[in-house]
């Protein structure tokens, strides 16, 4: 077990029965190979820690936000790199590494909860829905961007998102592409405490502190309950993702956000 | 309700203010990305900004194109 850990994506470190991971790869936190890589060591850690801790906090140290989604620049590039066909089942292969992650995540037996300021997009809004309290600041935002690429979220977002809200709001994020701040996503019931600006990350430790109270053996019990793990659904989704990976208008769309020199790539 | 003109000058104070730049410099007709030196994850931060104080919702589809405060001021207002 590695109670405390220093990467060069996210660190962890344990103190008062919380367990803190931090995300902090430039510019915002994007999930590619090395992100991936050093959440898997988190995730085999994470059993051993959940012994000692009745709590999970994730936050960013990135000014811009919690997570503007998967590296999109490394995903572009490697996709280059092959045949289209081989391009598919490498990025498979991620979805499944990081599907593993975030079941891991959102099954944990402590409280988890994403303190989240600015940018939350994609990836980075699939990593937060993992957990069971999202803590956000008025100035992020949540944005399920993937059409735009001619894709849909691929981390689990679907599944997870129906699982939290109603699906008029999920075909709007979804169909849309359009991005909600945290006071409308607070007024759907996405997030569970707004707070002041670069105030996400005291709130959640002081949550933290309360969850320290209960009884942790009811605590789990009463998360198995009540969260369940849409597996079918979370399967469903990586095989129409990678299907949907193949077609031209990806590569399109993918070149555009990367090649571009517009000012707005972030902008739909 | 506020007329658009009052919309636009509220904006520009914002921006100003947030972004540390001269209220003086900044003019409703020019790219407020070359003149507030900003690039899109600022803009969405300028955009979160402005629905916080005007209390509104604004899809960022609708900034699309728009590179100009008398624009912005206009998608805003449209809102309230």
């Amino acid at each position: 077990m590695t109670d405390r850990f220093q990467g060069e994506a996210v660190s962890w470190e344990v103190a008062g029965g919380v367990i803190e991971l931090a995300l902090h790869r430039g510019p915002c936190n994007e999930i590619g190979s090395i992100s991936l890589k050093e959440l898997e060591q988190f995730t085999e850690s994470l059993d051993d820690l959940s012994r000692q801790c009745h709590a999970l906090i994730i936050h960013s140290a990135m000014p811009s936000g919690f997570c503007a989604g998967a590296d999109l620049r490394e995903l572009y590039h490697r996709s280059q790199e092959m045949q289209k066909a081989e391009a598919v089942v490498g990025v498979r292969d991620f979805l499944e590494r990081i599907h593993r992650v975030l079941n891991t995540i959102d099954a944990a037996p402590l409280t988890t909860i994403a303190a989240i300021h600015g940018v939350t997009f994609g990836g980075g809004f699939e990593l937060a829905l993992v957990c069971d309290l999202i803590i956000a600041d008025k100035m992020a935002r949540f944005a399920f961007p993937e059409l735009r690429l001619g894709l849909i979220p691929g981390f689990g977002g679907i599944p997870r998102l129906k699982r939290d809200l109603g699906n008029a709001v999920v075909r709007d994020l979804l169909l849309t592409g359009r991005s909600l701040n945290a006071t409308r996503a607070h007024a759907v019931g996405l997030v569970s405490q707004l707070v002041a600006e670069g105030q996400a990350l005291r709130a959640a430790r002081a949550t933290a502190a309360q969850l320290g109270k209960f009884d942790r053996r009811t605590a789990i019990a009463a998360k198995k309950f009540i969260k369940p793990i849409p597996h079918h659904e979370l399967k469903q989704e990586i095989d129409l993702f990678c299907q949907l990976f193949a077609e031209p208008a990806v590569e399109a769309g993918l070149r555009k956000f990367v090649e571009s020199t517009d000012l707005q790539p972030y902008l739909p | 309700m506020p007329n658009e003109d009052k919309t636009l000058d509220e904006i520009m104070d914002l921006a100003a203010t947030h972004f540390k730049v001269s209220r003086d410099n900044l003019r409703p007709d020019e790219d407020f990305f070359k003149t507030l030196n900003i690039d899109s994850l600022q803009a969405l931060d300028l955009l979160t900004r402005l629905e916080n104080h005007f209390h509104v919702e604004l899809p960022d589809y609708e900034l699309q194109g728009v590179t100009d405060f008398r624009t912005l001021a206009g998608r805003i207002h449209a809102r309230l």
